[in-house]
């Protein structure tokens, strides 16, 4: 398997939904990657649409760029509706 | 012979057949040359039983005694078992295994397309069902066809003599005899000899873009549907049916 | 501000119960801890596949061969799983089968066992499955991620395997006298093997409280031998068959069920290869890895071909 590259697998579970990881698996190409996603990950109906990207292919963001990258999102309460007050007689909004 | 008595061996040679199949595809399982292709085959054995277990059931509706699907697959000896040559021979290595899926499955998908639309509607059922399996069985036995015959040099090589030896079993499938006679008259079975012409086609087609050959002789062996068979079907069934005909009668 | 060390923030990522992922940060002792437990019970997976794999082709109903291969076609999947886990941890799956088959890798003793008879399938499921999810139950919060998510989805499939098992000794205790036969028999043989997977006891397992501290581990060995036992002789009454221990009582005090001293000797003289089938299970894993060589070159082979091919077709 010195040759058979990882591929990562992701399976969207139903319609409507987004693919999400699964797991991986190796293949030799990506035909047999997604027949081998098939066979591996969707044996109890997990799926119905599968997507196989090959693992050296994916960048990834740095864990030590974790404060820097996703901390400054925490205080932009203003993106969020519960930071403006509405009146209470109005219901839905 | 009656219509009946056609009916019923039909169905039991195509309950034999993927009974069979499995059980041979069943013994690569935690040999597999890959883990990723031992979880493939015992897909395509798990399909092959299950489709086997529906037209045991469905014998037994046929014959309307009270007997189960594992009376049919247990208790039957090779004598009275009809399945195709093909199927019983050994796994050998991977190559003569996929050989003898595709040269099957191709068959089998092309036969069933046929069998959807019989006048039978329990067999039509199961065929619809199965249909689905079986495309997907073509796919993979296909696309190995063609990794392995246009691999390396070793491959090509066991893909070719697995072919060579296989061959003369395929002629087989496309034999029509009495029980095939009355039920394509009926419009129930299928007319195998129109088959012939399609999967050569796609057999040949696929081999060329596998830089495999196709073998010239058109010597075929023959004898498994009428239950004679080759030394191997009695080793099958001896491990197979041991448990139940060593303790008749037992639950299991 | 209090400088920490990278350790300490990292003990204190894991006493907060979160998650380590690949990328993160983690001490060496740590990431090897996992590399060898989780190979090794990846090699467990698929060295176990081997003793039920005996059994396929004489399996003695269609339904019971069905469910049989889906099992353990299950366990295939699941030496994928943490395979694959093992790989987010920068390990090869080819370097990790080299070492199964040179025999420097450990898989559980419990597959070195030989399958005798047909209740041996049901034993497999109720008893080997049974202590394996009870050590893998635990293992779904372990603090790794991807060997937690692994666990997660195996334990989820893994839930049939054990009432097939279960279900399948019942139906043979409410047949024959010969049936009956072969599930104390297979109950003698397992049952003592199946208690030993839990691993040597607290005292003489020195990894466990670093395992346990990072929880990878949530549970000593006793710990978790003790649960199992408590409701395996349990299932056993419902079966209707012995517990081949003759220390075997229940302890009011305890609220548990004392048991015998488990053959150590034995034990260890498996682990080290000398079981009645050490040597054919490894010698079957080999063989099938090297029978499989030229296919996995040949498929590697043809898509190079196919790629290059393509590229000159979009050239």
């Amino acid at each position: 398997m010195k040759n058979w590259p990882l591929w990562e697998v992701f399976i969207r579970s139903k319609q409507g939904l987004n693919h999400i990881h699964a797991g991986s698996l190796h293949a030799a190409d990506a035909e047999m990657a997604i027949e081998n996603a098939r066979d591996v990950y969707t044996r109890r109906n997990e799926g119905i649409s599968i997507w196989v990207v090959e693992s050296k292919y994916i960048h990834a963001s740095n864990p030590e760029d974790q404060g820097a990258f996703f901390d400054p999102a925490n205080n932009k309460v203003y993106r969020h509706p519960t930071f403006y007050e509405l009146p209470e007689q109005l219901k839905h909004m | 012979m009656t219509k009946q008595e056609a009916l019923l061996k039909y169905v039991l040679r195509l309950a034999d057949n993927v009974s069979i199949l499995g059980h041979r595809l069943g013994e690569w399982c935690g040999h597999g040359p890959v883990l990723e292709q031992d979880i493939a085959m015992t897909n395509i054995a798990l399909d092959c039983i299950g489709q086997a277990r529906n037209y045991y059931q469905y014998a037994s509706k046929i014959e309307g005694i009270d007997k189960t699907e594992d009376d049919y697959a247990y208790l039957r000896d090779p004598l009275d078992y009809y399945n195709l040559l093909i199927v019983e021979q050994p796994n050998k290595d991977f190559a003569y295994t996929i050989v003898r899926q595709y040269f099957f499955d191709v068959f089998h998908f092309l036969f069933l397309q046929k069998l959807s639309d019989s006048k039978d509607k329990q067999l039509a059922a199961i065929a619809e069902k199965a249909i689905k399996e079986v495309t997907y069985h073509c796919k993979w036995s296909g696309d190995w066809v063609l990794r392995l015959g246009d691999g390396t040099d070793t491959s090509h090589e066991k893909m070719q003599h697995a072919i060579d030896i296989l061959w003369t079993y395929t002629g087989e499938m496309f034999l029509m005899d009495e029980v095939d006679e009355i039920l394509l008259k009926e419009k129930i079975g299928v007319d195998l000899i129109g088959l012939r012409q399609e999967w050569l086609k796609i057999v040949s087609e696929h081999f060329k873009e596998a830089t495999l050959t196709l073998p010239e002789t058109t010597w075929s062996q023959k004898g498994g549907k009428q239950g004679y068979h080759s030394e191997h079907l009695g080793y099958i069934l001896a491990d197979m049916q041991y448990l139940p005909r060593t303790y008749p009668g037992s639950i299991w | 501000m209090k400088e920490t060390n990278i350790e300490d923030q990292f003990q204190a990522k894991i006493d907060a119960e979160i998650k380590i992922e690949p990328k993160d940060w983690m001490p060496d002792t740590y990431r090897k801890t996992l590399i060898r437990q989780i190979a090794q019970h990846a090699h467990s997976e698929i060295v176990g596949m081997l003793p039920e794999a005996n059994w396929i082709t004489r399996a003695p109903t269609l339904r019971r061969k069905a469910a049989l291969l889906a099992k353990i076609q299950d366990e295939g999947g699941h030496g994928l799983y943490l395979y694959s886990a093992v790989e987010t941890l920068g390990v090869e799956r080819d370097e990790l089968l080299d070492e199964l088959h040179s025999g420097k890798a450990k898989y559980s003793s419990i597959f070195n066992y030989p399958t005798l008879t047909w209740a041996d399938m049901g034993t497999i499921g109720w008893l080997v499955d049974g202590a394996a999810i009870m050590n893998q139950i635990p293992l779904c919060r372990c603090s790794y991620g991807p060997y937690s998510r692994a666990m997660i989805r195996i334990c989820k499939e893994e839930s049939f395997h054990q009432r097939q098992g279960y279900e399948l000794l019942l139906t043979m205790m409410k047949g024959t006298d010969a049936q009956k036969r072969m599930v104390q028999d297979a109950m003698n043989r397992w049952w003592w093997p199946a208690i030993s997977m839990f691993g040597p006891n607290d005292a003489d397992s020195p990894h466990t409280a670093q395992s346990m501290k990072w929880k990878i581990k949530r549970f000593t060995n006793d710990e978790l031998r003790q649960k199992f036992v408590d409701v395996t002789v349990e299932q056993a009454k419902i079966l209707g068959i012995t517990v081949p221990d003759p220390d075997l009582k229940w302890n009011e005090e305890r609220g548990h069920y004392d048991f015998g001293q488990i053959n150590w000797d034995e034990f260890w003289e498996v682990v080290k290869g000398d079981g009645p089938c050490n040597r054919e299970r490894l010698a079957a894993r080999k063989n099938a890895w090297d029978e499989g060589a030229w296919v996995r070159e040949a498929a590697s082979a043809y898509a190079d071909k196919k790629s290059k091919r393509q590229k000159t077709a979009a050239a």
